[in-house]
């Protein structure tokens, strides 16, 4: 059985909050990650996301800590800008630099910091 | 174009008539029409901006370029039986729960698409089609129609593209949050398949769809497995 993280829970409502002054905004890192992540990495970010039934390489558990903790911002950054293979790992994670700006990516490097509530080591 | 077999002598006789008067109120009427029974859900007109907000939020996949990407006789026939061909919906995360392996999304969350008359999909089809802002794209996409294997193909859509990872090569098969590709060639015209898949951002620069960054070649031959799949 899953569990919902309620780290999550919290954090997310907490970047709600903080995220919604008036006037058009800049997408935050939960509204990318929700859009281009969650369909393999899992609407809670655990690797379990709805295209994961037939998928020859699971996608990263975001919410492992030691894991995440082990890997620097940077190697996250070049993972999501120019997807698995920059990072020697399955061509399935792709490269999303034509989807976001490196702004954007380094706002979903710190979500993916939320998730794990951790930083590198 | 209006003569269509299914409708019977007089409809088809009292329609040519009505067109030789008023062609011009034809044409108003099939706008009139979409309009009102599809803006609803669907975007008929370009949108001023590009947001992950309207991607998260949109209802239906957009339509105000449908001449510049379906076949006009796919569109009548679908319009009057319309089938599923985004497994999860439009954004898949407006229908996605947590299951006890996966996420999935329920069975009872997704609506059936309303089915239409043979003569309100024509209407629906003719204003549909003249629906083109983005010719460029289709003049610039060069397909060349060209034997493949089935065998490599899969391997190529599978395996080397990872296009399975989002997409359904055959029901039953590979992802959920894109487009069902197996009715793919059907639906759409080879130069729209062969432009998206190379820059699917010149489409929708906010799309959850990566650009896979492929030659020419290597899109054209992704687009013949399309043309593959959709003869088996
Ligand atoms: C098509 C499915 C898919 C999508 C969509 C996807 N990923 Fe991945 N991702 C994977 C797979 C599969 C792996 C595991 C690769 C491996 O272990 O070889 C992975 C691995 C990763 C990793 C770990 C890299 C490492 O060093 O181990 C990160 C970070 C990551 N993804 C972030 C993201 C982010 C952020 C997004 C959204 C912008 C995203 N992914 C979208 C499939 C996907
Ligand atoms: C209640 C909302 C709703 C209404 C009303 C509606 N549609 Fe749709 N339409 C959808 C949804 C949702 C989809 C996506 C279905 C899928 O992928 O399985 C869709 C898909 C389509 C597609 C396929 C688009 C693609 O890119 O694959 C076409 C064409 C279409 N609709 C035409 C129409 C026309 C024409 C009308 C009006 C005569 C109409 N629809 C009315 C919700 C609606
Ligand atoms: C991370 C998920 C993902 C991956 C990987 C992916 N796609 Fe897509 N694809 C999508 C989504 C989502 C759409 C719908 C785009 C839209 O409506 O904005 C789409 C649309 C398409 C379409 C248009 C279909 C239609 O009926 O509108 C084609 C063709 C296509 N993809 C082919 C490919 C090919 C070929 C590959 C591999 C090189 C690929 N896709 C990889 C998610 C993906």
């Amino acid at each position: 059985m899953r569990r919902a993280n309620l780290m999550i829970g919290a954090v997310t409502a907490a970047g709600i909050l903080a995220a919604s002054p008036a006037g058009a905004e800049e997408p935050s890192g939960k509204q990318l990650y929700d859009l281009f992540c969650t369909q393999c990495h899992g609407v809670n970010g655990d690797g379990w996301g709805l295209n994961t039934g037939d998928i020859r390489v699971l996608p990263r558990d975001h919410t492992e800590k030691a894991e995440m903790a082990a890997r620097t911002d940077d190697h996250l950054f070049k993972a999501i800008k120019h997807g698995g293979t920059a990072v020697n790992k399955s061509n399935l994670m792709p490269a999303w630099d034509a989807n976001m700006t490196d702004a954007e990516i380094r706002r979903v490097v710190a979500y993916l910091r939320e998730l794990c509530d951790c930083s590198a080591d | 174009m209006w003569g269509q077999p299914r409708r019977g002598p007089w409809t088809s006789l009292l329609f040519a008539a009505l067109l030789a008067t008023s062609g011009q109120a034809g044409a108003a009427d099939s706008k009139a029409f979409v309009e009102g029974e599809c803006a609803q859900c669907h975007t008929l007109e370009k949108p001023a901006e590009f947001t992950v907000e309207r991607m998260l939020n949109r209802e239906a996949p957009d339509l105000y370029y449908a001449g510049n990407k379906f076949r006009r006789e796919w569109l009548v026939e679908w319009l009057q039986e319309p089938k599923r061909i985004r497994p999860a919906g439009t954004y898949f995360g407006q229908n996605v729960v947590m299951g006890d392996e996966r996420d999935i999304v329920p069975d009872d969350k997704l609506e059936p698409h309303p089915a239409y008359s043979a003569e309100e999909a024509e209407k629906a089809a003719e204003y549909l089609m003249t629906l083109r802002p983005y010719d460029d794209l289709i003049a610039e996409a060069s397909y060349q129609e060209k034997p493949v294997s089935g065998m490599m193909g899969k391997m190529n859509f599978g395996k080397f593209k990872g296009c399975d990872a989002c997409h359904q090569p055959t029901p039953g098969t590979g992802g959920l949050s894109g487009p069902e590709v197996h009715t793919a060639f059907a639906r759409a015209t080879p130069e729209f398949l062969f432009s998206f898949i190379k820059n699917p951002q010149a489409w929708e620069p906010r799309t959850f769809m990566p650009n896979p960054g492929l030659n020419d070649g290597e899109v054209n031959k992704l687009v013949n497995y399309l043309r593959f799949l959709s003869e088996e």
